[in-house]
């Protein structure tokens, strides 16, 4: 992690520890150690009312098993449900980063390409939302979304002339697929914003010189050039997406249950700790493979352009 | 019939005239220099060229089309920007591919015209480098080849050489020189450096607060500028206050302040009575001891007030009897010495009866 550096003076590397060590430390404490405990609770099995059997049978033992164990995983890898969720999850996750690609691209040009003094108003205006609570966002969805609404009126007023039966918005896939991009769009506005400032306005009066037309010069220049912002951009959308439980519970059905969902189950629900730790790992080694990919893919991109 | 032609051209922006009333015609296989300092409006007429801008009133004619309704994208004309402008994303052969694809062209001949192009520029196996990897000058071909790959029937230039270092960019120059020579597209290029202009065109046109001031060959250009402005941003000159007191179509004979009789080149339009200034060149300035000459035409004595050595040249700035100051340039023929003249010593001053140049206020 931290490499030593060729022809640094003593000092320097002492400061160098003072200001890597903290967050080092802190992500060791916080993240490492919980993930080694949470691969040791997935090989454990559930205590009767939660948490987690003792290793070795206490004496009055009798209910109950105890001991290491791989049920936990065989139970996953048995039924097919699990696999759905996870795809399901996937689904999800790809088509808000989608949805939240299209809609920020444009947006992040506008803000790149105003007067310098607009920029910053706009990207204020662009986080605005999350000054008020992410929980209040959420329940406005279900009033905007909801049978009673404005919204649902006209909707269901257009599909009633074409004599299509009423439908509800909320506590559908769709509501769920609103509310994520809702609330996923600022994360991808920022990193494309960030990227496309940075471009050189003479690249494109030179690709517009040398014979490209409005579209040529975007896929030609712009979009190659801001690659490394759709990417992680869209790690920052996708990766949450997946792990989201708050937005599928509000505004979403019974049947539209993510990961996030089963795992926060199994942990406040169910009280099966090593079947939500079995679950968490999985999540966690999908993204980690997922965020390997797209580094890779990103590198080659970037390095190979599109052309 | 001209290939360029400018006609009556005026852009204004809020609170200045950047281009003001330019008329400027290039012929086919001409190498053009717009030449001025910054802010003359050279930059913004050759975006107009380029079809970055619009003029607010006059033409510009390519092949005798008005090119005003014509976007940039869709005109014969390249640029070589002075940043380079080389797509980072994309292979040096890709880079110069970039206007061919544009054009449509076949992919056997993208590859056969980019090899050419890597071959004239000589850089022929940097095919596959990306920007990043190349030095400055290496960039500069690139930008070269992909404004040139195409065969525009134009390529403007603007100040392409003002990120090189002195020295590569004299070997830059030469090879523009020989690369426009081999090709023959016709250059217009844009400077700030009058002696890049100078060793570079075949006219040159001088701009200053958006007018033309004078367009013509860089030698007359340089012995015979028009007026104080061109003559003062051109070269080294000397410039003393005079009066014409005789004006014959061959030779003027000008009272120069204190100085006496001084006798410069004939120039039309000049009467008798006219005020302004006399020129000369400090290389056309002759300097001697005082003893040495005998008394001829434009002969002053003075002293030696201070010498600027820089290697191949001195300069001396001899102070005359009337307080004035001029510039001597000699050449340091001797090895070993860096001067002919100490600062103090007395010494003559004179110039052919043509050398000296005769300005209007």
């Amino acid at each position: 992690m931290i490499k030593g550096v060729k022809g640094e003076t003593k000092d320097a590397r002492i400061a160098r520890f003072l200001v890597g060590g903290p967050p080092l430390l802190f992500l060791l404490v916080f993240f490492v150690a919980p993930s080694l405990i949470m691969i040791l609770t997935s090989f454990r099995f559930p205590g009767e009312f939660g948490g987690l059997a003792p290793i070795t049978a206490p004496e009055d033992m009798t209910i109950g098993e105890y001991g290491i164990t791989s049920e936990a995983y065989q139970f996953f890898f048995s039924d097919v449900l699990y696999a759905k969720i996870f795809l399901k999850s996937f689904l999800m996750a790809s088509a808000t980063t989608l949805i939240c690609l299209v809609m920020a691209y444009p947006l992040a040009m506008l803000i790149a390409r105003s007067e310098k003094r607009f920029r910053n108003l706009m990207v204020l205006l662009v986080v605005l939302p999350f000054a008020s609570n992410f929980l209040i966002r959420i329940y406005a969805w279900m009033i905007i979304l909801g049978p009673e609404s404005g919204l649902s009126h006209f909707i269901n007023a257009v599909l009633g002339i074409f004599g299509i039966a009423p439908i509800t918005l909320l506590f559908s896939p769709f509501a769920v697929l609103v509310g994520m991009v809702y609330v996923h769009l600022p994360f991808m506005v920022l990193p494309l914003y960030t990227n496309l400032e940075k471009h050189d306005p003479s690249l494109l009066n030179a690709a517009q010189d040398l014979g490209a037309n409005a579209w040529q010069r975007f896929w030609r220049v712009t979009w190659p050039l801001s690659l490394p912002g759709v990417f992680s951009g869209s790690a920052l959308v996708f990766i949450p997406v997946l792990g989201m439980f708050a937005v599928p519970e509000i505004l979403g059905g019974t049947g539209d249950i993510l990961i996030g969902n089963l795992i926060k189950d199994q942990f406040l629900g169910t009280r099966d700790w090593p079947f939500g730790s079995v679950l968490s790992i999985m999540l966690t080694l999908a993204v980690l493979s997922i965020a390997g990919l797209a580094t890779w893919f990103s590198r080659f991109a970037t390095r190979q352009g599109t052309v | 019939m001209a290939l360029l032609e400018i006609r009556n051209v005026t852009r204004r922006f809020s609170n200045y005239t950047a281009v003001d009333n330019v008329s400027i015609s290039v012929k086919a296989g001409e190498f053009f220099t717009l030449l001025g300092p910054s802010g003359c409006g050279k930059t913004t007429l050759l975006r107009m060229i380029a079809g970055f801008d619009l003029p607010d009133s006059g033409q510009i004619l390519l092949d005798g089309n008005d090119m005003v309704g014509t976007p940039p994208e869709k005109r014969p004309v390249h640029t070589v920007f002075q940043t380079y402008a080389l797509f980072p994303h994309m292979t040096v052969a890709d880079n110069i591919a970039f206007p061919l694809k544009m054009a449509g062209k076949a992919t056997q001949e993208i590859k056969t015209r980019v090899g050419e192009a890597l071959e004239s520029v000589r850089l022929p196996s940097f095919g596959n480098r990306f920007p990043h990897e190349l030095s400055g000058g290496q960039k500069q071909r690139v930008a070269f080849a992909r404004g040139l790959v195409n065969r525009p029937r134009l390529l403007l230039l603007d100040e392409p050489l003002g990120a090189l270092d002195a020295k590569l960019r004299e070997e830059m120059q030469i090879e523009l020189i020989n690369l426009q020579k081999e090709l023959g597209v016709t250059f217009v290029f844009v400077t700030h450096a009058q002696d890049e202009a100078l060793a570079l065109s075949h006219r040159i046109a001088v701009m200053n607060h958006g007018i033309v001031e004078q367009i013509d060959e860089p030698s007359r250009i340089y012995s015979f500028p028009r007026n104080r402005f061109v003559a003062d941003f051109i070269g080294k000159i000397s410039m003393m206050s005079a009066q014409v007191v005789e004006a014959a179509p061959s030779h003027l004979k000008l009272d120069v302040k204190e100085l006496g009789e001084v006798t410069a080149v004939g120039k039309a339009g000049v009467k008798t009575g006219d005020t302004g200034v006399m020129a000369i060149r400090p290389e056309q300035v002759r300097i001697s001891h005082l003893s040495d000459e005998p008394r001829l035409k434009n002969h002053f004595p003075g002293k030696v007030h201070d010498f600027l050595y820089v290697g191949d040249v001195t300069t001396y700035i001899v102070e005359l009897s009337n307080g004035a100051y001029i510039e001597a340039l000699l050449p340091n023929s001797a090895p070993g010495r860096a001067k002919f003249f100490e600062v103090g010593d007395q010494v003559g001053v004179s110039w052919r009866h043509d050398a000296g140049i005769f300005l209007n206020d």
